[in-house]
């Protein structure tokens, strides 16, 4: 039998920098996971569906755009709707110190900055899903 | 109530982790696969294959619309490749079907080929079996992007569409044995590029050099029933531009002329036979697989490997002492 880690690396919002999330894409793929990369300009609705219809493990979110508090609850309770309560996701690109508690509180697992190692997303991912 | 009888009644989740665990060859998998066979064999399963580039996932964006429209659902299995280092994967197939994802009537599943060398993966098969189990009456699988000799997608579905993009290659390119053979339909994408009349132009002589009728797929096992197609099917060459959406009602049109010609010749039955023996056949290899590896353990294993590297036995041979010690009779006392 064959388990691979699933990852879905989505961009939700209208901001058009996608380097962030095609490096940590590459990364995980690197890490011998498999990453469904969505591409620019996702509705929350289109993030929830494909993590849905691609049973993912985990769910990372890069946003640069400085949307994130309005993004990301709009993504949660898309997730939420069909059922993913229970998905853990984070975020990645720009965010301001004083928004990682409050993204924490709605749920977010974990939030990475600017600069973040790769390989802390990949232990982190791997620390989320335990052993699949 | 099991996960195969929510997904039957429509619990996306539940398709969802269901896909995964077939996928995953897990044992819930088998017994799901066993649970949904008996509701198979009503879609109309299509391959898109072709080159990297090609404009498959694109003209799969435009494809899955038309049916919908047409058919009401539509099943997509997109698979990209693996990497053979650490079995990783970037499946980017999605990126070009962003108009489809909230649709409620499609449903995307991305696959990694995780290893499997044919242009789909090992278990794309068994996911085709649950989507068509699960009432999708079109599935399109997308092969990875497929050089000269991916043609295993001609194991798992019923029309072969071959896309290519212009000034690919000569007409000895054409000639050459393997992808071209499995086509059912020929597509020049990107027809708007210069190259692409002179494309189309050796793609067609290439045609009229064929006997009509000619593509059958031997799986190994039997081949008595190969040459009984009644009625050739003419293998169309058309021309879309993806991204304008042109071209493509003419497609849909032709992938529905195949359907008809394979239900009305008999080759359908043909079809279903062949794939039938592959997948029994790949079981077959699988479980023996299973088998050899729990038998034959590691210890053993290591240490022929280990005279090959030390080239005291050559590598056929080893493998044929260890196929000797799982196959000695045991003792009947």
């Amino acid at each position: 039998m064959e388990r691979k880690i699933r990852v879905l690396i989505a961009k939700p919002g209208l901001d058009g920098h996608d380097r962030g999330a095609k490096v940590v894409a590459r990364a995980l793929r690197d890490a011998g996971m498999e990453v469904i990369y969505t591409g620019l300009r996702q509705t929350p609705a289109m993030v929830a569906e494909a993590a849905l219809q691609e049973d993912v493990n985990v769910v990372g979110l890069s946003i640069l755009s400085g949307a994130h508090m309005g993004l990301v609850p709009r993504v949660i309770e898309e997730m939420n709707r069909r059922g993913m309560e229970d998905l853990p996701l984070f975020v990645g690109g720009i965010i301001p110190v004083d928004d990682i508690e409050p993204l924490k509180e709605m749920g977010v697992r974990e939030v990475f900055g600017p600069g973040t190692d790769t390989s802390v997303v990949v232990e982190f991912i791997r620390r989320e899903i335990g052993s699949v | 109530m099991g996960l195969a009888e929510a997904a039957l009644q429509g619990d996306r989740r539940a398709m969802a982790r269901l896909l995964s665990w077939v996928e995953n060859g897990s044992l819930e998998g088998q017994q799901a696969l066993a649970t949904l066979f008996p509701h198979t064999g009503k879609a109309h399963i299509i391959g898109i294959t072709g080159s990297p580039g090609a404009g498959k996932s694109t003209l799969l964006n435009q494809l899955a619309r038309e049916f919908r429209d047409r058919d009401g659902q539509v099943a997509i299995v997109a698979v990209d490749p693996s990497s053979p280092f650490t079995g990783g994967a970037l499946l980017g197939d999605r990126l070009r079907m962003r108009d489809l994802v909230t649709d409620p009537h499609i449903f995307i599943r991305s696959m990694a080929s995780r290893g499997h060398p044919g242009g789909v993966a090992h278990a794309t098969r068994d996911v085709v079996t649950v989507l068509d189990a699960l009432g999708f009456p079109l599935i399109l699988v997308e092969t990875v992007g497929a050089g000269q000799a991916q043609v295993e997608v001609a194991r798992v579905v019923h029309t072969v569409v071959l896309v290519e993009a212009p000034g690919m290659g000569d007409e000895i390119q054409a000639l050459k044995a393997g992808l071209m053979e499995i086509a059912d339909i020929i597509v020049v994408n990107k027809a708007d590029r210069p190259e692409a009349k002179q494309t189309v132009k050796s793609l067609q002589s290439l045609r009229t050099s064929l006997p009509a009728g000619h593509h059958g797929f031997g799986t190994g096992i039997s081949v008595e029933e190969a040459p009984v197609v009644p009625v050739g099917w003419e293998v169309p060459i058309l021309q879309t531009i993806a991204l304008e959406n042109e071209g493509v009602f003419e497609l849909t049109n032709a992938i529905k002329q195949h359907y008809d010609y394979l239900k009305n010749s008999g080759r359908w039955d043909l079809l279903l036979r062949q794939h039938a023996e592959a997948e029994v056949e790949a079981w077959l290899q699988r479980h023996f697989q299973q088998l050899l590896n729990q038998k034959i353990g590691d210890t053993g294993y290591k240490a022929l490997v280990d005279a090959v590297v030390r080239h005291e036995i050559d590598p056929a041979k080893a493998a044929a002492q260890l196929l000797e010690a799982v196959t000695r009779p045991v003792s009947k006392a």
